[in-house]
């Protein structure tokens, strides 16, 4: 911009406003209500989980500490840990069942300014063939009264994936011929509202886009061919983008006893075609010093333009999927979890404690998705549709100081 | 600076200066007692919730939206 008079360029956040821009634009920082919200409680949490369904286990710990630093601050830091086991349908079929360990380590923080928290984090994962690190960060305003919060989120993730191979001495090692990136952004704008003295109103959006390399690179896909159990197993081509949309409500009602119903609805779609519900009802119901759950969660989704269990022929598409998180199947999961407050005498800075069990049962029921490993015996196309039964089981002990 | 730049900015500063007249709330601070109690609460156990989500996340084609976020892996 050619500037008259010898004078300097204007700093960049409001070079390119009108003196009338700049003026609204003060008035407007300067007029926007003073509002409020409010820090997480200091609170520990020691958890242990155990995954089982599907000949896969997993299980480990997972810690969450959250401590305020004076009146504005709260400090987040966490631990959590996979131990795998698994031989699952898609191992045997392309893969060798396999035990690993995924560590992730998390902190943030949130600040409070009057009635708005300002949050930021920081989450690394890694396992032997995925290294991920992901960003976040978060603005929430207090209004009308405290009646309606409002959060506008963000978040970046970085993923290193890695293939493993096995050495002649039988050793698991990286690929050196295989490593690939994937970007993930993510942007969220979520809505609390109470609505009248028992009622209260949770809306929530994300925009979540991906780029990279997105599949899994020990799947394959198959087609069918002449002898044999009739298939033939080849690598999976994903696209390198998806966009992904995701938007959710809640709603929770305060009965006129002391108890407490939540209903949750999500639907979800992305460029690749998947379309999904989600469904949740949950019950919550103190009892002395117990509260109970119990939660139903019904969840259904149609499979990706790009997948199929059997492809007719190889190099039938451009894209090729047989992840059967792509495929169109849905499920059941039935939960309930008790909780124990107790204190600890004589131990002052313990505010409560509670020990806390919740067990849930997962039924997947995939409407496109076939136990290859019975081709053949039933020839390739007309296995049975596979079925995946879990538990999963969560321990935990929490601490409020 | 265009009709309409100039529309959006008076928007802005009219709904910045009725923020000065906040709404009554129709819920007083005295009627929120239930609020209060946990189980009122979305995400009572943080990190009973961010485990379930990443066991449906690892398993399903949809994610996001519930306003948790969570760790990318290489889970499925």
């Amino acid at each position: 911009m050619q500037l008259s008079g010898g004078a300097q360029p204007l700093p960049r956040p409001l070079g390119g406003l009108s003196s009338f821009a700049r003026t609204l634009l003060a008035l407007v920082v300067i007029t926007a209500p003073v509002l409020a919200g409010v820090l997480p409680e200091d609170r520990a949490d020691v958890l242990w989980h155990v995954y089982n369904g599907g000949d896969i286990t997993v299980e480990g710990p997972e810690l969450l500490v959250r401590k305020k630093v004076g009146d504005s601050l709260s400090l987040t830091a966490g631990y959590y840990e996979d131990m795998i086991s698994s031989a699952s349908i898609d191992v045997k079929l392309s893969a060798s069942p396999y035990h690993e360990i995924r560590k992730q380590e998390n902190v943030g923080a949130e600040y409070q300014h009057g009635k708005t928290t300002y949050g930021i984090g920081y989450i690394h994962s890694r396992e032997p063939d995925y290294i991920a690190d992901t960003t976040f960060y978060s603005v929430s305003q207090d209004m009308f009264g405290d009646l309606t919060t409002l959060t506008m989120g963000y978040r970046r993730a970085w993923d290193s994936i890695y293939r493993d191979i096995k050495t002649p001495q039988g050793n698991l090692i990286n690929d050196p011929t295989f490593h690939q990136i994937a970007n993930h952004r993510g942007y969220s704008l979520s809505l609390s509202q109470i609505l009248t003295r028992n009622i209260i109103l949770g809306v929530n959006y994300e925009l979540l886009t991906d780029q990279g390399y997105l599949a899994n690179p020990y799947r394959q896909i198959r087609y069918l061919s002449p002898g044999g159990v009739g298939f033939t197993l080849a690598n999976q081509v994903y696209p390198n983008t998806r966009t992904s949309n995701a938007s959710s409500v809640q709603l929770k009602y305060y009965l006129p006893y002391r108890a407490a119903i939540t209903g949750q609805y999500r639907f979800y779609s992305d460029t690749w075609g998947v379309k999904a519900h989600t469904a949740e009802l949950d019950y919550t119901q103190p009892w002395k010093h117990w509260i109970f759950d119990g939660s139903l969660r019904f969840y259904t989704q149609k499979h990706a333009d790009f997948y199929s269990d059997l492809f007719p022929r190889a190099n039938y598409q451009n894209f090729m999927a047989r992840d059967r998180e792509l495929a169109a199947f849905h499920s059941i999961t039935v939960g309930a979890g008790a909780s124990w407050e107790f204190r600890v005498p004589g131990v002052t800075w313990l505010s409560k404690n509670s020990i806390n069990v919740r067990v849930d049962h997962l039924m997947v029921t995939y409407s496109d998705f076939r136990d290859a490993l019975v081709a053949g015996t039933y020839g390739a196309g007309n296995e049975p549709l596979y079925k995946l039964n879990a538990n999963i089981f969560q321990v935990f002990l929490s601490i409020w100081y | 600076m265009s009709t309409m730049t100039r529309a959006l900015l008076a928007g802005l500063l009219c709904a910045a200066l009725a923020g000065c007249a906040t709404p009554t709330p129709w819920v007083k601070p005295y009627e929120r007692e239930h609020f209060a109690d946990p189980i009122m609460s979305f995400n009572r156990d943080p990190v009973s919730s961010v485990y379930l989500q990443h066991v449906f996340e690892t398993r399903e084609g949809a994610h996001g939206g519930t306003g948790a976020v969570g760790g990318g892996c290489g889970c499925n």
